[in-house]
């Protein structure tokens, strides 16, 4: 599925990701964008996570130098309101995947420290409940992007319905 | 026969088209979409837009609205909506020039119309955000059955605002006309909009 590239490239960072937290070395990260808003305004993360190992992980936030807050929301939609609410943690099951997307999971980042534009690259750590840690660069995306842009486009998201909660 | 029929085509075609502009007579447009033609009332508002310059719903006639409420301190669903109203103007094409998108804040406290201005040009160029005192807001809101409500989310202060996610249509003449849920495709409301855009469809 995912380019071998990103695969050596996730593994460099793992390797540079210090010594103290543990790699969540069986949980690989791709699709990783960054809505970007104008001015401070919060901007909402995506991600796709996939675990190759037998034990499930579960996300409970990241960590970033430039958002000096991060949290782990859900959008949803109940009643034709839409509200957003703060989550502990999303499961991602052992060989299964957990899809951050629009309307649905998302990492909701706050007080950028200095602005960030479409086209940057920006670093997340992702953790972990159990102390592990995927350090992984998210690429900045205009505010009207529909996707993280690299050709892997959710397929509900192209003609499809408009935001609904995405499930996984 | 044909003499008689000749003599009254002009007076026929005048009441065909007091008919079509009265929007009570002739064929029903074929909307895909939830049709609430006659069922909400026409498009009324004193606000102020991202300019900075008062408006009111007589502004946008001539101009077919997408009405949506929503706040720039929202993340996913509201920057989502309006990408995917982007997408739908886009596929219009050059007919889109004759629709404005308004979205409305429910954040009076934190939206100011500078913040609005750059919110709603990152998404479309045919945009308009509409910021308002608390009680024009929840009138404009009230008047379309619409809801929102605040809800403390952190410590520090900051909240979230729960809204209503429709987004609603109205025509040229600022009639409403057809109400898209957050389930609704792209392709009905793109569909819709030729309808209220096309002028060979809807003088």
């Amino acid at each position: 599925m995912k380019p071998p590239r990103l695969s050596l490239l996730l593994a460099g960072l793992l390797l540079a990701g210090g010594a103290h937290a543990a790699a969540a070395d069986h949980v690989r990260a791709s699709h990783a964008w960054i809505r970007v808003l104008p001015g401070a305004l919060p901007a909402g993360a995506y991600v796709t996570l996939e675990n190759d190992g037998d034990q499930p992980v579960a996300l409970n936030g990241a960590d970033s130098t430039v958002y000096a807050d991060v949290m782990l929301h859900r959008s949803s939609t109940a009643g034709g309101m839409s509200r957003m609410s703060m989550v502990d943690s999303l499961d991602v099951p052992a060989h299964g995947k957990a899809v951050l997307a629009p309307a649905g999971y998302h990492l909701m980042l706050m007080q950028p420290k200095a602005p960030v534009k479409a086209g940057d690259t920006v670093r997340l750590t992702l953790k972990f409940t159990d102390g592990s840690t995927l350090a992984t660069d998210f690429v900045a995306r205009p505010a009207n992007a529909m996707d993280a842009g690299d050709g892997h486009a959710m397929p509900a998201m192209d003609h499809g319905a408009m935001p609904h909660a995405a499930g996984h | 026969m044909k003499h008689r029929r000749a003599r009254y085509l002009p007076l026929l075609l005048l009441l065909a088209a007091g008919l079509l502009l009265g929007g009570c007579g002739g064929a029903p447009l074929p909307f895909r979409l939830t049709n609430i033609s006659g069922h909400m009332p026409d498009l009324d508002f004193k606000l102020t837009d991202d300019n900075g310059k008062p408006v009111t719903g007589a502004d946008y006639r001539g101009k077919v609205v997408l009405l949506y409420f929503g706040y720039t301190h929202c993340p996913d669903v509201c920057p989502l909506t309006l990408a995917q109203l982007h997408v739908v103007m886009q596929r219009l094409g050059p007919l889109a020039d004759g629709a404005r998108i308004l979205f409305v804040s429910v954040d009076p406290a934190r939206d100011t119309p500078a913040i609005m201005h750059a919110y709603v040009n990152a998404f479309d160029k045919r945009a308009v955000g509409l910021v308002g005192d608390a009680r024009s807001v929840e009138a404009l809101s009230k008047r379309y059955r619409s809801a929102f409500t605040r809800e403390p989310s952190s410590a520090d202060g900051a909240y979230e605002v729960s809204h209503s996610s429709a987004i609603y249509v109205f025509d040229k003449r600022g009639r409403a006309r057809v109400l898209a849920t957050p389930s609704a495709s792209q392709d009905d409301l793109v569909h819709d909009l030729h309808l209220l855009l096309d002028p060979g469809i809807n003088p």
